[in-house]
């Protein structure tokens, strides 16, 4: 049991409910007024703006590409950084702190520099812009994160399962997929819905590298915006924000989760 | 590694991405920066360093100085700010911490778009806030009032919060609040808990935050662009313009490897700044 921890000062908590209003202020006044109606200067509840906005030929078919494209680019994301944590906390392959100077380098750039150096790239090697650029460039923003998040539970667990795996005979590649994966599956369960998050929110990376009729949801949305704002527009945002929150919710669980099955094979 | 070549082979795909999809693209825009913008805006193979000459331009050095000072007032917003969200989130009981947590990190995991959209929404005509000052008869002019320098920070450091919140509260959630105790039975008041107490324990976080802070606010350009209205001009929409816009991307390039250079710069005078203090103490 942990002992209890002195209150901070009146000021504090003060300071802490401000900030909880100032992020959150926005986004209710977004939410309640997808919900109203103005018409003749009466107002009142509807969900008129939300069917619209799943019927519109533009808005809808942006938020499919958004979420193909989160899926596609958590699922290689959290894969390459399932090996990139083995390749840097198991094997030690050949180049691996290379890869760990990589990681870094990412996680320290600057979005915007990254979009435009993979747009410039895309446009040397002769790659079209299309969503699988997109693709490409979401992979490149979320692989250090996926990897981060595997590595610290691969650090939790015991070297000494797979010495014991192999002292009954298992191969190496039996040592990876009966040992090492199934101990990982929360992990790769926080990877995949934390790169999801990451690249359905993106919005700098797929500006730069998305190509013509291949906008995904910010992107769209982010252009629509420059020519004024719409209750249908409302209605999409508040819908996609309720979806990034659960998404954020099922993170936050599936991280607990992780942390306490760290627990039970831990290096003693 | 003993064995299986597969497995060597497999553990090769993370590095030869890093190497294929940010190393190569990096070096490409390094080597761009010193190349020629074509007639129709393409790039010419002809070396120069014309386009740094030109970025030091004072009409460019300005921009770049809004961009660090407005990154720089974000970073301190952010530690004024998230040193008590920290601090109340790492004395709250277990079971609300994680909820605290959840709450300050929905900006980071949601959209930004969709978070300006929603600040549009609040601020813009008939919007809420229009309503209210025009009900408590209070001037206001509703082109500035959807679009200001107040609008660019509150964006700015409610998106950026959570990278100081979460080193912050990493340190404060292990702390050993015994010191607290000890020190308000030596009869400490509240501020000299903080100044005494607390913050030299927070240094190193604080630092990490600061830098978490300000690398991604250097380089943005959404903020700015749709909240600022078209007065602000930042190092992020000036980079953005060369590359989509005027499409002249030596220059852009060499934009973007100063800003790299200045961020190598920050981490390096964070850097020190750490290592001196760690030989204080």
């Amino acid at each position: 049991m942990e002992r209890s921890r002195p209150q901070p000062p009146a000021w504090v908590l003060l300071v802490f409910w401000f900030a909880i209003a100032a992020l959150f202020l926005p986004l209710i006044v977004l939410i309640i007024s997808s919900l109203l109606e103005t018409s003749g200067g009466d107002t009142r509840f509807t969900f008129r703006w939300y069917e619209e906005a799943i019927s519109d030929p533009v808005l809808l078919p942006a938020l499919g590409r958004s979420l193909v494209v989160a899926f596609f680019s958590a699922a290689f994301a959290t894969a390459l950084g399932t090996l990139g944590a083995l390749a840097l906390y198991r094997w030690k392959t050949r180049g691996y702190q290379i890869l760990a100077l990589m990681a870094a380098l990412s996680l320290a750039l600057p979005e915007l520099v990254l979009a435009l150096s993979l747009l410039s790239w895309f446009a040397l090697i002769g790659l079209p812009l299309s969503l699988s650029t997109v693709v490409i460039g979401h992979i490149t923003l979320s692989l250090p994160f996926s990897s981060l998040v595997i590595a610290a539970r691969m650090k939790a667990l015991s070297p000494r399962l797979d010495d014991a795996g192999r002292d009954l005979g298992a191969s190496e590649w039996q040592v990876f997929s009966k040992i090492n994966l199934p101990l990982l599956k929360p992990a790769l369960m926080t990877s995949f819905l934390l790169c999801f998050l990451l690249s359905f929110d993106d919005f700098l990376v797929a500006f730069f590298t998305t190509g013509a009729g291949s906008d995904t949801l910010p992107v769209t949305l982010y252009s629509l915006m420059k020519s004024g704002l719409t209750p249908k527009l409302h209605a999409l945002a508040s819908l996609t924000l309720i979806g990034s929150s659960v998404l954020c919710w099922l993170l936050l669980r599936s991280r607990l989760k992780d942390e306490a099955a760290s627990n039970e094979f831990v290096n003693e | 590694m003993r064995g299986s070549r597969t497995l060597e082979w497999l553990a090769r795909i993370p590095l030869i991405w890093y190497l294929a999809f940010l190393l190569g693209p990096l070096c490409l825009v390094a080597v761009t920066s010193v190349l020629t913008r074509g007639p129709y805006g393409g790039v010419v193979w002809s070396g120069s360093l014309e386009n740094y000459i030109r970025a030091f331009d004072p009409l460019y050095l300005k921009i770049f100085w809004q961009s660090i000072w407005l990154s720089l007032a974000t970073s301190v917003l952010c530690a004024f700010i998230g040193f008590p969200v920290a601090w109340a989130a790492a004395t709250a009981p277990p079971k609300r911490r994680a909820m605290i947590l959840f709450l300050v990190s929905i900006p980071f995991l949601s959209n930004l778009v969709i978070r300006i959209y929603a600040l549009k929404v609040l601020t813009g005509f008939d919007g809420p806030l229009s309503y209210l000052l025009t009900a408590f008869g209070i001037p206001f002019d509703p082109f500035t009032l959807s679009q200001n320098q107040t609008l660019v920070f509150y964006g700015m450091a409610t998106t950026y919060l959570p990278f100081m919140v979460f080193p912050l509260f990493n340190a404060l959630e292990r702390f050993d609040y015994r010191l607290v105790y000890a020190a308000e039975d030596l009869g400490a008041t509240s501020t000299q808990i903080i100044t005494k107490v607390l913050l030299p324990n927070l240094k190193r976080p604080l630092l990490t935050g600061i830098l978490l802070v300000f690398i991604p606010a250097l380089g943005e350009f959404v903020i700015p662009d749709l909240l600022g209205g078209a007065r602000t001009m930042l190092a992020g929409n000036l980079i953005t313009d060369q590359f989509l816009k005027s499409r002249d991307w030596p220059f852009g390039s060499a934009l973007a490897v100063l800003l790299i250079i200045f961020i190598c710069l920050f981490q390096l005078v964070i850097y020190f700044a750490d290592r001196k203090r760690g030989e204080n103490t």
